[in-house]
């Protein structure tokens, strides 16, 4: 197993190598010890490789991810696995303000709390977050579900289109289009199989939560709101 | 951009090296701020006394003589002076520099903060004026990447408007201009043009109200329009604000030893006994305190 040691090793070869990885084969595991909350970490992977980081992380880490698994074992710092296309992003603490922002794909994992601007315009993440989020979480949301175990902060999912919320919690409260809709036999399922990837057990009932989308009044211009300009 | 460090005490033990930890701490933040660097210190003072912290040219000779007038200590402090004094000739010091020596800037006034500012990079700052080597209960420090105005001394933060009162700011006010016009008109002056020292203003005039320190700030919600991270600080209070949404980025920790803030993590890595630190991102518009006993 490759052990790469940030007190001695830059940031700059850590990413170099992990971009030199085979897309094809499994690369195995990687280690990555004394991130001391540094920038950019595993940043851009795309290969089918598990990178284990043993501590706090700073800015975009596992931003662009691809394939990978990227596991930190402390907090993340802004935009964790901002931009993710395919792969799993698992933070063990907390994760800081838009965590898998604009991301495609994949799963984003938190056991702790995610701060404001939890996926900000994800487009197709699964982001489960085992705490709260912080306010202003899944702002113009386009698609993939986000799940909290935990409380929403305020204006959760304003101006969101497609993506599915399932908040178990509080919500602080709704933002504008961001509205309360029936939790159906086909969202059961999609979040019983969310809950399931990230390893949470049946004791979390997927009837404990509610789901919020767009209501889909701000698709279009509507000449009642002509006022509000 | 712009960093903020922050170092409030709560364990005396640690007081001897409040400065080295604070210096460990802004030097982190340098990719946020390469421009200029500052730092208040909490450290000793006692209400008797009154230190001014003064900066411009041959502070040694013009220090002399006012000691020579109504007595008081100097140290020299880099391109900074220490000048402390029995409360009661604050007055007659400040009109006397303002007369006979309009070139030296009075950066700060308190009973115990000292307060230091300069352009260039943050390590080199620190090291002038010996960061490291200071002691205190708490202290905060900022670096700057100056964005609505120049790159000067005067410009660098933190910025004190009040007896033992200072402010860093991270972000930009837009409504600066009215709220400086206001705060004129209670007979405020500012040394200036910077957003922030309004901010600094502002706070001192609700102090100077009767308002505490947490009530200032929540009053900020209302008045203040634009982005910002506050922190600030007063003889005994420490305390932490952010713009209703958030714009600027902010963590603390908090131990059983200190009260920690930083803009980025990485600025409170090194802290003793920081992997059990209870790690928190302030809320948007909530306000944070605490005091000394």
């Amino acid at each position: 197993m490759p052990i790469l040691d940030l007190a001695t090793t830059s940031r700059r070869d850590l990413n170099a190598r992990l971009h030199g990885l085979g897309t094809g084969r499994d690369e195995g595991d990687w280690r990555v010890l004394n991130p001391a909350g540094q920038h950019a970490l595993a940043v851009g992977i795309d290969a089918p490789v598990t990178v284990r980081i043993a501590g706090p992380v700073g800015y975009y880490c596992a931003g662009m991810n691809q394939q990978a698994t990227v596991i930190i074992e402390g907090n993340a710092g802004v935009g964790v696995a901002e931009n993710m296309m395919s792969g799993t992003v698992h933070v063990k603490g907390d994760a800081s303000q838009a965590a898998g922002a604009t991301a495609h794909g994949g799963l984003l994992i938190i056991d702790g709390n995610a701060s404001a601007r939890c996926g900000i315009s994800m487009k197709g993440v699964a982001i489960l977050v085992k705490g709260s989020i912080g306010p202003m979480s899944a702002f113009m949301a386009q698609s993939g579900s986000l799940v909290v175990l935990g409380d929403s902060g305020g204006a959760l999912g304003d101006s969101i289109y497609e993506a599915h919320l399932y908040v178990r919690g509080q919500v602080g409260s709704l933002g504008a289009d961001c509205c309360e809709k029936p939790l159906r036999d086909q969202h059961k399922q999609e979040l019983r199989a969310l809950l399931d990837a990230a390893g949470i057990d049946a004791s979390v009932k997927v009837e404990h939560f509610k789901r919020y989308g767009s209501a889909r009044t701000l698709y279009n211009f509507h000449i009642d709101n002509a006022g509000a300009y | 951009m712009c960093g903020i460090v922050g170092l409030f005490l709560k364990n005396p033990a640690l007081e001897p090296r409040l400065g080295a930890l604070l210096a460990d701490m802004l030097v982190v933040m340098t990719d946020r701020g390469p421009d200029s660097a500052g730092f208040a210190v909490y450290g000793q003072g006692d209400a008797r006394h009154v230190k001014l912290t003064l900066r411009g040219p041959d502070l040694q000779g013009v220090a002399d003589t006012l000691i020579r007038a109504i007595g008081g200590d100097a140290v020299l402090q880099g391109s900074h002076l220490v000048l402390s004094i029995e409360t009661c000739e604050e007055a007659a010091a400040r009109l006397w520099l303002a007369s006979e020596h309009p070139e030296i800037v009075i950066i700060g006034v308190g009973h115990r903060m000292e307060l230091y500012k300069e352009v260039g990079l943050p390590s080199a700052v620190a090291k002038r004026f010996n960061l490291a080597g200071m002691a205190g209960s708490h202290a905060i420090g900022h670096t700057r990447m100056a964005t609505e105005s120049a790159v000067t001394t005067a410009g660098a933060h933190p910025f004190s408007t009040g007896i033992d009162q200072c402010l860093v700011h991270n972000g930009s006010l837009s409504n600066h201009r009215s709220l400086r016009r206001m705060l004129e008109h209670h007979g405020f002056g500012f040394a200036t043009d910077n957003d922030s020292e309004v901010a600094a203003g502002y706070l001192s005039w609700k102090l100077r109200q009767g308002y505490s320190l947490a009530t200032a700030l929540e009053s900020c919600l209302d008045d203040l329009d634009g982005f910002f991270t506050f922190v600030v600080a007063t003889e005994s209070g420490f305390a932490v604000l952010r713009d209703p949404i958030a714009c600027k980025p902010a963590v603390m920790a908090e131990t059983a030893d200190y009260v920690a803030f930083g803009t980025e993590y990485r600025a409170l890595a090194g802290l003793p006994g920081i992997a059990c630190a209870r790690i928190f991102e302030p809320d948007p518009a909530r306000v944070y305190s605490w005091e000394r006993n």
